[in-house]
């Protein structure tokens, strides 16, 4: 054999599709190696005779590569540029090489040739399967300290980069009339047949070129070679203007109404991607129809230790030979099932390469490659088993013995091919929820029932002759096209399940899942066990998780299942296959949805200035609120109790601009907010407001808020700020559906409004100087007006409204106008002593007034006569979404959970909120629990803590003496009523 | 995803701008506050929750703003047909999907 030294000596001249005089260089474990533009990483070592890329999971295994594309269980590597653009189990068989690119073997310590994990080999009788479930019960203690550290650190394949990744993902949505998935033989014809229709076309295949097995097959099609004629096909195809060809791209999953996620890989193989290249784009594609040509996947053979480093797919043997012109071994054995393995044994033959035999399972292989084989001198073993191979770091040999017989020989090999038969790739197929059946004759499932506009062509429908194939795909087309082709040798074969040797009664491992270290044995030990469900073996056994998605092992495991069993293989049945296809990074799913984008901030108009106050922000729902202000050297508590204590002596300026506000306005809006609304608002006279409830139709407490009326046909509602937009689609609802007569519109204007709380004593001597045009006295603007007005020359809404309990405003003004107000207002609020509060102050002082926050003090439980608003429901009324509700058995029973206050019998103590309530601390447990506390602060003016509870006969149990056991201390607690600050209200009326 | 067709912009839009709302033609009791807690349980609580062929309300909520009622199988996710809010329930058009090919 002669090769280059350069690009590895394993390279066969005049073999391959790649140029000598493109050259790239790359490190694999340290070491450099210089493979040729087009090699994958698998192929670029084999160049090199390395065959040892990895260990195997679960028994640290030494594991090579078995395929030569997707399906690869085994070959998972680190690829690195750098340490931030580091990818862990990426497969060596799919993954190009570039030059420069770092590779590192995963899964061993201190190296891949000596790894201390593969002691676990040695231990396997305890690592079968299910040892997790069985080994780590008890004792129960062990689990922390011992048992999840040790599984965490031996567990996982690969390590996680731990730097952010500097890369860029995009993202793409398309329509398209027809999605061809697969551009092998099957794939490029459909696509020809449809591009002729004038149809919107994409055709989509995961490797870098077209061609699916044109890759290493020998097939004449158009009268010139295979991959030559897909190359021009796809050229033809891309100048049309209907077509779209996708190339390094991957279908990952067929998901409801013709959508498909794609994943393209865009600078993956480039050496120096250019700044503005995204890395991966997520397409997102609604196709009217979809066209399935996703080929079959080759099957290992099940057999002792039949996952060395140099065991491989035979039809990956003859890609690595046949596209990247590199020879898996220089004395090569093949063990097949199926005829398909002749043509890699033929190829390698007529490359150079010694054949040491071809061991084939049946006894009557196809006639053609029989004759074949016999004209190119290759020993053929009809009716002969690999019983065993051996080689510790690569295969030296394989045991071969007669069916039946006893009498073994060993054959000396540096590599084996071997193959079990093909597996229509149905993934998709089954992604779109149609239904497959069993091909008794073949032993595989095919497409049946469609759920979804598709069709299957070619090998992943069954289609085995080529004839057939491409008439198969110019009618799924649906255009006129002539493509004629024809392949050198029909194929016959196949089969399902441990080879001969592998069966029960071998106590060998014979893996059906490489990467999971999945043996036959593990299979049959949980059958044995009780997993009768196929869905339940492969849990029990890990079988065709994790990448694989069934792709090697299904089939397999599946037969073995079934043999144990007793039963045929449809009653077994097929577990489901799972999008995505194969594994997809999560850059490329999020896309731009990261950091500041992956959930928008909402800000309120003044954020900035407030922040520039030195304003502490916290999380309500996408709102980013001012929490609390600390001044040079106070922590939260000082600077709310600072903050608390001000406001009730002089003055605070609050941001409200969160609240949710919805303008109600039409001839019958009085009406609408009468039905929607526990209280009465036709007696609400123009220029008032008032506080209302909102109830579902169960009776609970739903929302609440002030409704101001402006005019006869027009009311300003808020909201709870993080109820805005339910309140909205729970009224739109009812407008549309209930109560479509009633002539009204509803908008939000939650963003339309900045919205500026100024409370406290000087409330008014604060706001008086920039109200223009209104009378803002006791008198003429009592408390609970509203009136339209201008507020520093700005058109602006009033309302003389507290949340305080003290005398206040709220100066509503456009959104744009916020910063400009706000800012007047807080330099003179300043000069007169009152300080900024947030949301920290605003909830401290609500409490100490005993006003309720819905969602806080409520759960969805509490009815308005639960919270002590009874008075806000109408007695009147005859209807009101929540009257019948109210009216429930239940609503109306004694003893139900009422908000009351409770006071902590020593005063320094503050409730944890959430602290259950119980009458006896000393009763066994369980204890009957009475409630809990909603409300708990430190009360700086009242120099002691308060909290709001709900309790099971609350309002009947004042001055009782209740516990709420906490972890280390039992806390007694005086029943009260919820007002603890100017229990009178006057402040409120100053 | 779903492809939901809205019946008053009259286009097949992404589910992305829909949400759900519930069993459809479930009218609300016009003498509400007189029905029995039977009546009002079989209003409010209980839905049929039906595995196949359902009728439900979806709403347009980042379109057009409408509610409106959908035919769909619960099996395939198929919606055979829209309509809009207000309408009688809509015998459902024949399918001619399931077919084998």
């Amino acid at each position: 054999m002669s090769g280059s030294s350069n690009s590895g000596a394993f390279r066969i001249k005049g073999a391959g599709r790649h140029t000598p005089a493109r050259t790239a260089r790359f490190t694999f474990d340290g070491k450099t190696y210089t493979a040729l533009e087009g090699d994958t990483v698998a192929s670029a070592l084999l160049a090199h005779g390395v065959h040892l890329l990895g260990r195997s999971f679960k028994y640290h295994r030494p594991r090579g590569i078995l395929t030569a594309g997707p399906e690869e269980p085994n070959a998972l590597l680190d690829v690195s540029r750098d340490a931030a653009r580091r990818q862990p189990n990426v497969r060596a068989t799919v993954q190009e090489v570039f030059d420069g690119a770092k590779i590192a073997s995963q899964n061993r310590w201190p190296s891949l040739k000596y790894d201390i994990g593969s002691f676990n080999d040695l231990l396997s009788p305890f690592f079968a399967a299910g040892f997790y479930y069985k080994t780590f019960m008890w004792p129960r203690e062990a689990w922390h300290k011992l048992y999840e550290p040790i599984i965490r650190r031996a567990a996982g394949l690969g390590e996680a980069p731990k730097e952010g990744d500097p890369d860029h993902y995009a993202s793409r949505y398309v329509h398209c009339d027809i999605l061809i998935a697969g551009a092998g033989v099957a794939g490029l014809t459909a696509a020809l047949s449809a591009a002729a229709t004038g149809k919107k076309v994409i055709l989509v295949d995961e490797q870098p070129e077209v061609g699916g097995a044109l890759h290493y097959a020998s097939t004449t099609i158009d009268g010139q070679d295979g991959y030559d004629w897909a190359q021009a096909t796809a050229a033809k195809l891309k100048a049309m203007p209907n077509v779209t060809v996708l190339t390094r791209t991957t279908v990952f999953g067929y998901y409801n109404h013709g959508f498909l996620g794609l994943t393209e890989r865009v600078t993956d193989h480039i050496a120096l991607p250019g700044k503005d290249s995204p890395r991966e784009r997520l397409w997102q594609v609604r196709a009217k129809k979809v066209i399935l040509a996703t080929g079959s996947i080759e099957r290992h053979m099940v057999f002792a230790n039949n996952d060395r480093p140099g065991i491989m797919l035979a039809s990956a043997a003859r890609s690595f030979l046949n596209h990247h012109g590199v020879a898996v071994g220089h004395s090569v054995g093949v063990y097949t099932a199926h005829d398909s393995a002749y043509e890699a044994a033929f190829d390698l033959k007529r490359a150079g390469v010694s054949i040491a035999a071809i061991v084939d399972s049946r006894s009557n292989p196809g006639e053609a490659v029989l004759s074949e084989a016999r004209a190119l001198g290759i020993d053929v073993l009809a009716g002969h088993s690999v019983k065993d191979t051996s080689g510790r770091l690569r295969i030296s040999s394989m045991t071969v013995v007669r069916n039946g017989g006893a009498n073994a020989r060993k054959i000396k090999v540096d590599a084996l091919i071997v193959s079990a038969g093909w597996t229509p790739s149905v993934h998709l197929f089954s992604q779109s929820r149609g239904k497959l059946r069993f091909d008794e004759a073949n032993q595989r499932f095919l497409p049946d029932v469609y759920a979804q506009n598709s069709i299957s062509v070619g090998a992943c429908n069954g289609t085995d002759d080529l004839a057939e194939l491409i008439d198969e795909a110019i009618a799924a087309g649906g255009g006129s096209v002539a493509v004629s082709g024809e392949n050198r040798f029909e194929w016959t074969g196949g089969m399902i399940g441990a080879a001969e040797g592998a069966g029960p009664e071998h106590a060998v491992k014979a893996f059906v899942d490489f990467q999971h270290d999945v043996t036959a044995k593990d299979i049959r030990l949980a059958v044995r066990e009780g997993m009768h469900s196929i869905e339940h073996i492969k849990r029990f056994t890990t079988n065709g998780m994790a990448s694989d998605q069934g792709k090697l092992s299904n089939m397999h495991g599946l037969a073995i299942a079934s043999e144990m069993l007793g039963k045929p293989i449809p009653q077994v049945g097929l577990t489901t296959f799972r999008a995505p296809y194969t594994p997809v990074t999560y850059g490329t799913l999020i896309a731009h949805s990261r950091g500041e984008l992956f959930d928008p901030a909402r800000k309120t108009p003044m954020h900035a200035l407030e922040a520039a106050e030195g304003a502490e922000f916290e999380d309500v729902g996408n709102w980013r609120r001012a929490w609390y202000f600390p001044k040079r050297g106070e922590d939260m508590h000082a600077a709310v109790n600072r903050e608390c204590k001000t406001v009730r002596e002089v003055g605070g300026v609050f941001d409200a601009s969160t609240l949710g506000k919805i303008e109600v306005v039409g001839p019958d809006a009085a009406a609408f907010l009468n039905l929607l609304y526990t209280n009465a608002w036709d007696t609400l006279k123009p220029g008032k407001s008032r506080y209302g409830i909102m109830t579902r139709e169960d009776g609970f407490i739903y929302d609440d808020g002030v409704v101001g009326r402006l005019a006869e046909d027009r009311f300003h509602v808020t909201t709870t700020t993080g109820g805005a937009p339910r309140v909205l689609n729970h009224m739109e609802d009812y407008l549309q559906t209930e109560f479509p007569h009633l002539k009204v519109w509803l908008t939000s204007t939650t963003e339309q409004w900045a919205v500026i709380a100024v409370q406290g004593p000087k409330a008014r001597e604060i706001i008086q100087p920039f109200v223009e045009g209104l009378d803002i006295s006791n008198e003429a603007f009592p408390h609970m007006s509203v009136a339209e007005c201008n507020v520093m020359g700005v058109p602006s809404r009033l309302f003389r409204m507290s949340f305080t309990g003290e005398l206040g405003f709220e100066v509503n003004v456009p959104a744009d106008f916020g910063p400009a107000v706000w800012k007047a207002i807080w330099e003179r609020a300043q000069s007169l002593g009152a300080c900024l509060y947030g949301t920290e102050t605003m909830h401290v002082l609500r409490a100490e007034k005993g006003y309720i926050i819905v969602g806080q003090d409520t759960d969805g439980t509490v009815t308005p006569d639960d919270a002590g608003l009874n008075w806000a429901v109408s007695k009147k009324k005859t209807d009101f979404v929540g009257i019948r509700g109210l009216k429930r058995p239940d609503l109306v029973r004694d003893g139900r959970k009422q908000l009351v206050g409770l006071l902590t019998k020593d005063p320094k103590e503050v409730l944890e909120e959430g602290g259950q309530i119980v009458a006896d601390p000393n009763q066994p447990k369980p204890m009957t629990m009475l409630g809990h506390v909603t409300s708990s602060y430190w009360s700086e003016n009242l120099g002691r803590s308060i909290a709001i509870a709900l309790v099971a006969g609350g309002r009947a149990r004042m001055g009782e003496t209740l516990y709420v056991p906490m972890a280390d201390k039992t806390i007694a607690v005086e029943v009260t009523d919820m007002v603890f600050v100017d229990k009178e209200g006057g402040r409120i009326n100053g | 995803m779903l492809l939901i067709h809205c019946p008053y912009c009259e286009e097949d839009r992404s589910e992305l701008e829909f949400r759900w709302a519930g069993e459809a033609h479930i009218a609300r009791p016009e003498n509400i506050s007189a029905i029995s807690d039977e009546e009002f349980a079989e209003f409010f609580f209980l839905r049929n929750n039906e595995k196949g062929l359902t009728y439900e309300r979806w709403r347009h909520i980042h379109g057009c703003g409408r509610f409106f009622n959908a035919a769909r199988d619960t099996i395939s996710d198929k919606f055979l047909m829209t309509y809009k809010a207000g309408l009688p329930k809509q015998p459902v058009p024949a399918s001619g999907e399931g077919e084998t090919r």
